[in-house]
């Protein structure tokens, strides 16, 4: 690849997940919350950054971190993501701990929260596949097909969770950020024919 | 040959004026009659404190909660009914004493508070409203505003007495 072209998709990379940061940063509504609804409010727009970030390392389209390479990071960027997920829902909790009830127990009048927590169990459950993705070594198909069914469910429910919160990320960036994440994950998951019969690696 | 009395102009013209007359005669006490109580909206007692004080504003200003207070059955206007209101406003969390406050209906059944700018908190912009005292049902209600930009808002209430 050459140099201009990577440089071109690490920048895309990087706008993509930096606009909607920086967005969420100078948002007004910040005026009027506490740090700990502030850094609440940012791990969720952190782990909507990362979630964009692993489809790509996946597939291994960031150049200079081909999958082989980028598997590492992945699994890394994944621990990352879920701790943002627990900086958010215990941030929340300390913020208002009757809204955050309602939403863990599916009770909530907004109907992003269902999304969001729904999308919190199938991150953990694609977290802790991988973590024992050892026991799988003879059944790394079903591993794979399991993994990625979770990651999927996670990608749509955190991209409806995000798009119906009226919160600090504005609006454009925040569609941009979604739209690239569900499509990186289309992708990998096309590209990777997660649900395919392969040789072994290394067969 | 006899004249029909019953043409069919003057059958149409009857038939219409009897359903014109008589259809709104029989469903509007029907209406009243059936006003069902307002049920509590999810999430609508979330922060709640009970026993917020009656205040003439609260906090600077800005904004305006108004709504109505009727009794469930007749939709009769009930006066002096005291309604709690707390919101996450450009002045505090919800949590915080300084955003509650209480007002009493007036002869009308309305009531109107004045009270800092509502922002959007925890996805919505949104509003709570309590009626407690005993009397009537307990009702908490959420409203959301249509637009954060919105400066009032309205929630109705019909209660059931107790």
């Amino acid at each position: 690849m050459s140099p201009a072209r990577s440089a071109l998709i690490w920048g895309l990379f990087a706008a993509a997940v930096a606009v909607p940061v920086a967005a969420a940063a100078v948002s007004p509504l910040l005026a009027w919350r506490q740090p700990v609804y502030i850094a609440a409010g940012f791990a969720g727009v952190i782990a909507m950054a990362l979630l964009l970030t692993q489809p790509l390392l996946a597939g291994g389209y960031l150049p200079g971190l081909p999958a082989q390479r980028g598997r590492r990071v992945h699994r890394w960027t994944g621990g990352a993501l879920i701790a943002a997920i627990a900086v958010h829902v215990a941030g929340l909790w300390i913020t208002s701990p009757p809204d955050m009830v309602d939403a863990l127990l599916f009770a909530s009048p907004t109907p992003f929260s269902a999304w969001g927590v729904a999308a919190m169990w199938t991150a953990l459950g694609a977290a802790l596949l991988a973590a024992f993705r050892a026991r799988f070594r003879r059944k790394l198909r079903i591993w794979r097909r399991g993994h990625t069914a979770l990651v999927s469910m996670t990608v749509i429910g955190s991209v409806a969770h995000a798009m119906m919160i009226e919160g600090t990320m504005e609006t454009v960036s925040k569609t941009v950020l979604c739209a690239c994440t569900l499509a990186a994950t289309g992708k990998a998951v096309v590209d990777l024919r997660a649900w395919a019969i392969r040789p072994r690696r290394g067969s | 040959m006899p004249a029909i009395p019953f043409t069919r102009r003057s059958f149409l013209a009857a038939g219409s004026f009897a359903v014109a007359m008589g259809g709104p005669g029989l469903l509007v006490p029907a209406r009243a009659q059936g006003l069902a109580p307002t049920p509590s909206m999810r999430g609508g007692a979330n922060n709640y404190r009970p026993g917020a004080p009656i205040v003439d504003r609260i906090g600077g200003g800005g904004f305006w909660m108004t709504g109505t207070v009727r009794r469930a059955g007749d939709g009769a206007p009930l006066a002096g009914q005291r309604i709690q209101i707390w919101a996450h406003t450009t002045e505090g969390h919800e949590r915080d004493q300084r955003s509650h406050g209480a007002t009493l209906t007036d002869q009308n059944g309305e009531f109107r508070l004045e009270m800092p700018q509502i922002v959007p908190a925890f996805g919505q912009p949104h509003g709570h409203l309590a009626y407690d005292s005993g009397d009537f049902e307990t009702v908490f209600l959420r409203p959301v505003m249509r637009n954060a930009k919105d400066t009032s808002l309205s929630a109705h209430f019909v209660l059931q007495p107790a």
